[in-house]
């Protein structure tokens, strides 16, 4: 038998998928307006980030409603439950691509430090595993979860490359301080982008079947 | 649906689609809706003792409006002077007003009143006839002669009532499970086609499942129905009701769009009581 909250639980599902598409072209930007010295580009990132707050609001306003109306169980309840933490993550990932257009912003009129080899490789990772654990939330797909939360250490070696890489042109050069120490900012923003979506596969394997998978602790159950 | 809101956008121009659900949940407030009836400085007296005190409430049109409280607090009193059912017993007595699309409801012919505001109670309690019969006796008592079969299906149709009935509808209404008889119950008040039904507590003798499907009847039926619950059950008025009124020895404590009471009520009185801290 159709439940007439049913409606309820799918138009939260929509506007948490829509924020999430709003805070991966956020990402996409904020990488890019780094990686190409876009000005422009950094901008609309800072001019979108009012939309993503706002549907935090609204999706944890609906969240409240849903709990008190209508006595959920179950699935219902982890699903309602998994989209108030989910929601959390995205709005920080949005925060941290405001973050790294911030940096861009400043250093968009000086030189390159070096050519960007490993920083687009990340950012490449993060924004992967942005949209694979979004992919496993409408899918329901515990397995594409799972893999997404291997692919984490990746990002973390990738983020210590970096700082190495960068530390040394730091000591090398003094010029390239300020703009190698934006970057090494910008690679921590995309590693923290990583743990979020990290955090959005866990929440998805509650959500599907039940299990805590956060700590890397055994199932709890 | 989901895959409206889920857009894999190329990496050159990144585009995303329009979002298919506006933007904020969608909240109500009895101002913007028309008002089906009206109780203004309501008082109401069993002989000497007094029930109702200085009720004011207004239910919208083509909504679920809830009545919560403890026993005793006077909500099913109240739902009966709708559609002056008190009138059945002797001694009581009320004043103030009470109104339906703006006339006073004690200057009108009562039965044509009742007709027009249609009740369910608590105990299933169909005629002792045939199912066809128990929905068809309204319309015949009304003058109703053309197409009474067709009147009598919509009216099981609209109850929900129909798939179940319709190879048996020269059957006794008895020999339906309870849950069927509410629903045969809610197609005979339909059947007069009114404007606001009232129901006092339809799903305490029911079980779980009949009580959804009630539920989930009312919702649909609120499309061309005003609708007043008076419920024991304060989780069903939160699921089924657009308004909810709480009250308490015989006075209106709070009345809130259903979202607002449950989640942040006005009055610690009505917290109290909706946390189970009552008492």
């Amino acid at each position: 038998m159709e439940r007439h909250f049913e409606k309820d639980l799918e138009e939260l599902k929509e506007r948490l998928l829509w924020m999430g598409s709003l805070a991966e072209r956020s990402v996409h930007q904020a990488i890019h307006s780094v990686l190409d010295a876009d000005e422009k580009l950094a901008h609309s990132v800072l001019d979108e980030e009012p939309a993503i707050n706002e549907l935090q609001l609204e999706i944890d306003d609906r969240v409240v409603q849903l709990l008190a109306l209508y006595q959920l169980m179950a699935a219902d309840l982890r699903f309602v439950l998994a989209v108030a933490r989910i929601n959390n993550d995205l709005e920080r990932i949005g925060d941290q691509a405001v973050n790294i257009a911030q940096s861009a912003q400043r250093i968009v009129r000086h030189p390159r430090v070096k050519p960007y080899v490993d920083l687009p490789r990340m950012s490449e990772l993060a924004e992967e595993m942005m949209r694979d654990s979004l992919n496993a939330l409408v899918r329901k797909d515990v397995d594409l979860a799972k893999e997404v939360l291997k692919r984490d250490d990746e990002v973390d070696q990738l983020r210590d490359q970096i700082f190495r890489e960068l530390l040394s042109y730091m000591m090398g050069d003094s010029a390239v301080v300020f703009p190698a120490f934006e970057l090494i900012l910008v690679a921590k923003n995309l590693e923290r982008i990583g743990d979020h979506a990290t955090n959005i596969a866990e929440d998805v394997i509650y959500m599907v079947v039940g299990s805590d998978v956060r700590h890397s602790a055994p199932d709890r159950r | 649906m989901a895959a409206s809101a889920r857009h894999a956008f190329d990496k050159e121009s990144p585009m995303i689609s329009v979002p298919s659900v506006p933007a904020g949940a969608p909240k109500e407030t009895a101002q913007d809706l028309p008002m089906r009836m009206k109780v203004s400085n309501l008082d109401f007296y069993y002989g000497k003792t007094q029930a109702l005190f200085k009720v004011n409430v207004n239910i919208a049109t083509n909504r679920v409006t809830a009545l919560i409280g403890p026993s005793g607090c006077g909500k099913s009193t109240l739902l009966r002077t709708f559609n002056r059912m008190h009138e059945t017993l002797s001694h009581t007595r009320l004043t103030g007003t009470i109104q339906l699309d703006g006339e006073d409801i004690l200057r009108q012919d009562v039965t044509r009143l009742r007709r027009r505001i249609g009740m369910v109670f608590q105990r299933p309690n169909p005629f002792p006839k045939s199912i066809y019969d128990n929905v068809a006796y309204g319309l015949r008592v009304n003058g109703h002669k053309k197409a009474l079969h067709d009147a009598v299906e919509h009216s099981l149709r609209r109850a929900a009532l129909w798939e179940e009935v319709k190879d048996r509808l020269n059957k006794s209404a008895y020999g339906l499970s309870g849950g069927q008889q509410q629903r045969l119950c809610i197609a005979r008040a339909l059947a007069v086609d009114p404007e606001v039904l009232l129901l006092d507590e339809p799903c305490s003798a029911l079980d779980p499942i009949s009580t959804a499907k009630i539920e989930e009847l009312l919702i649909q039926l609120k499309e061309n129905c005003t609708i007043v619950i008076v419920t024991h059950n304060m989780q069903q008025a939160a699921r089924v009701s657009d308004f909810t009124a709480f009250m308490l020895t015989g006075e209106l404590v709070e009345f809130s769009p259903t979202p607002h009471l449950f989640t942040t009520p006005t009055d610690p009185r009505t917290e109290a009581y909706i946390t189970g801290r009552f008492g």
